[in-house]
C-alpha cells in the first residue's frame, strides 16, 4: 500500500533527553528498503500560494489556507505491505520526536 | 422431539464459544468484516431453526463453522469472488485445531489485536471487540454506552472502513511489537469491564470482560500481565452482590457484607494471580484486590507498599490518590495527608469529588471534626450520583455529632 507521510511541526515536541534519530539514515535505509518512493521538505508557509476559482473566477491569495501553528514542513511517500509497517518507519523519522507525522492512505483508483 | 428451551440453551452456548472462531476465521480468509459477522449471526439463526425438530448435533460448533462457511460461499460465489478465497474457504477446517496446527496462530488472537489495534479510536476499539469478538448486538452495546443504535451502528462500520482503508492488518504483533500492543489491548478489556451500565447501575459487561480476558490468558498463557488483569478481573466481580445497600447506596470495602462476596471467584482469582510473577501494573492492582479480598483484617501497610511500587511504574494522580488512602490507614492520618497534598500538586485532582472525600475523611480522623464536616459537604455537592451525595451527607453529619461512647 502506498502511504502519504506528511511531516508536521508540533509545538510540543519531544523534551526527553533521547537522541533523535538523523534524516540522513533514515532516508538512505528507506530508499534503499524501496519504503520510500518520495519526498521533500516544503519551503516555509510564507512561500505558500492558495488558488481556487468561484463562479468561475480565478482567486489568488497569500499564504496557507488555514492559519494554525502546525504546519506541514515536508512529506514523504512510501510504499508499505501494511498500517504497522508504515507505523514503524514512521517512528524511526526524528520528526516523530520533533513535530508529528499523519499517515494519509493513497485511493487506489 | 428436543425441549426447545433446553435447544435454545445449547445454541447459546454453543453461539458463545463459536462466535469469535467463524467470525475471526471468515475475516481472515474474506477480508470482510461484515459478511464474516453476518455468516455467524445466520448459522445462530439456522441452528434455533434446526435443532428443535434434528435434536443438537454432537459437534455443534463444528456444525455452525459449516453453515457460516458454505453460507460465505454462497455469498461470495454469487459476487463471483476470485477462486483462490473460495477454494480457501472450502477447505476452511471445522472447529478444534487441526493436526500439526499448533504454532499456528489463533485466528481470535488476530481479531483481537485488529480490534484493538491504536489507530482506531478508542470507542471504537471497545464497541468493535463486544460487536466482534464477544458477538454482542449492536442495541445492546449502543444502550450501555447511552448513544443510539445507528450511531453505534455508524461507528462501527466506520472503524471496519478504517480497518480496510488504512491497511491496518489482520496479524498478532511480533516481539517488541507484541509487549508494546499487548497493554493497550489489556486497556480495551479494562475499559468493557468498567464501562459500559445496565439501566440498574450494574456493568453491563464485566462478564463480557472476564469471558474475553479467559479466552487471551488461553491464547497467550505466558502473559503475566493477562493472568493478572484476569485475576483482577475477578476480584473486583466477586463483590457484585454486596457492592450497594437494599436502597441501591453505593457501600465501602468496610461496610460490605462479605458473606455475600464470591468466595469461588475469589479462590480463582488467587489461584490465577499466583501465575503472574511479574510486577506489572494490573499485577499490582490485583495484589492490591487479593489483600482487600482475602484478610479478615486489611493489611493496609501492604497495600501502602504496593502503592508506591504501582505510583512508580504508572504514575498517575488517581493511583497517588489511592495511595495517599492506604498511607493514611498504614501509618495514620498525618502521612495521608501529606500524601494527599503532593498528588494535589498542579491541580490534577483539582474538582475530583473522591479528592474531596479523602481529605475530608482523613481530615475528620486527624481531630477536625468541623473541618471534616464542611469537606464532606463539599465532596456531596459535586458528587456525581444521587446515591453517592446522600452518603457523604451521613459522613457530614457524623464528623459534626461527638464518637459514640465519647464524652458527652
Amino acid at each position: 500500500m502506498k502511504y502519504m507521510m506528511f511531516v508536521c511541526s508540533d509545538t510540543e515536541p519531544d523534551t526527553s533527553t533521547a537522541e533523535w534519530p538523523d534524516i540522513e539514515v533514515w532516508v538512505s535505509e528507506n530508499d534503499a528498503r524501496g519504503r520510500r518512493l518520495e519526498g521533500s521538505k516544503l519551503a516555509a508557509v510564507s512561500a505558500a500560494t492558495t488558488v481556487r476559482v468561484r463562479n468561475g473566477e480565478l482567486l489568488v491569495s497569500d499564504g496557507p489556507f488555514a492559519e494554525t501553528k502546525e504546519v506541514i514542513v515536508g512529506f514523504d511517500l512510501l510504499e508499505c505491505a501494511d498500517l504497522d509497517e508504515a507505523i514503524e518507519v514512521a517512528r524511526a523519522h526524528p520528526m516523530a520526536w520533533g513535530g508529528r507525522l499523519e499517515l494519509r492512505p493513497l485511493v487506489d483508483l | 422431539m428436543s425441549d426447545s428451551p433446553a435447544v435454545a440453551a445449547a445454541v447459546v452456548a454453543a453461539g458463545k464459544d463459536a462466535y469469535a472462531r467463524i467470525v475471526a476465521a471468515l475475516i481472515r480468509v474474506t477480508g470482510d468484516w461484515t459478511l464474516a459477522e453476518d455468516c455467524a449471526q445466520e448459522a445462530l439463526a439456522l441452528a434455533l431453526q434446526r435443532w428443535p425438530g434434528e435434536g443438537v448435533p454432537g459437534n455443534p460448533g463444528g456444525w455452525l463453522m459449516t453453515v457460516a462457511r458454505n453460507r460465505a460461499i454462497d455469498v461470495l460465489r454469487r459476487a463471483s469472488v476470485e477462486r483462490r478465497k473460495l477454494a480457501e474457504l472450502a477447505i476452511l477446517a471445522d472447529l478444534g485445531p487441526a493436526p500439526g496446527e499448533a504454532d499456528v496462530v489463533d485466528d481470535r488472537l488476530r481479531l483481537i489485536f485488529t480490534c484493538c489495534h491504536p489507530a482506531l479510536a478508542l470507542e471504537a476499539r471497545v464497541a468493535l471487540t463486544l460487536r466482534t469478538i464477544g458477538g454482542v448486538p449492536t442495541a445492546d452495546i449502543a444502550r450501555a454506552f447511552l448513544v443510539s443504535e445507528s450511531a453505534m451502528t455508524r461507528r462501527l462500520t466506520r472503524a471496519k472502513t478504517k480497518i480496510a482503508d488504512a491497511g491496518i492488518p489482520y496479524r498478532v504483533p511480533t516481539g517488541p511489537a507484541l509487549a508494546e500492543r499487548l497493554p493497550g489491548v489489556l486497556a480495551v478489556l479494562y475499559l468493557l469491564f468498567t464501562h459500559g451500565y445496565n439501566p440498574d447501575g450494574r456493568p453491563a459487561f464485566a462478564d463480557e470482560a472476564i469471558r474475553l480476558a479467559r479466552l487471551l490468558r488461553e491464547l497467550m498463557p505466558g502473559q503475566s500481565e493477562v493472568s493478572a488483569l484476569l485475576a483482577l478481573f475477578l476480584f473486583q466481580h466477586s463483590r457484585r452482590d454486596a457492592r450497594r445497600d437494599e436502597h441501591g447506596n453505593l457501600l465501602t470495602l468496610d461496610k460490605q457484607d462479605r458473606l455475600r462476596w464470591d468466595r469461588a471467584a475469589i479462590a480463582e482469582a488467587v489461584e490465577i494471580l499466583a501465575t503472574a510473577r511479574e510486577d506489572g501494573p494490573y499485577a499490582l492492582q490485583a495484589r492490591i484486590a487479593a489483600c482487600h479480598a482475602t484478610a479478615d483484617a486489611t493489611d493496609w501497610p501492604a497495600i501502602a507498599l504496593l502503592y508506591d511500587r504501582l505510583a512508580r511504574i504508572q504514575p498517575s494522580p488517581v493511583i497517588e490518590l489511592n495511595r495517599a488512602v492506604a498511607h493514611g490507614y498504614a501509618h495514620g492520618p498525618a502521612a495521608g495527608l501529606a500524601l494527599l497534598a503532593q498528588a494535589r500538586a498542579g491541580g490534577a485532582l483539582d474538582g475530583y469529588p473522591l479528592a474531596i472525600a479523602v481529605e475530608a475523611d482523613l481530615t475528620a480522623r486527624h481531630g477536625d471534626p468541623t473541618r471534616a464536616a464542611a469537606l464532606f459537604r463539599q465532596a456531596a455537592a459535586v458528587a456525581p450520583s444521587d446515591s453517592e451525595r446522600r452518603a457523604l451527607l451521613d459522613r457530614a453529619d457524623e464528623s459534626r455529632r461527638p464518637p459514640s461512647g465519647g464524652a458527652s
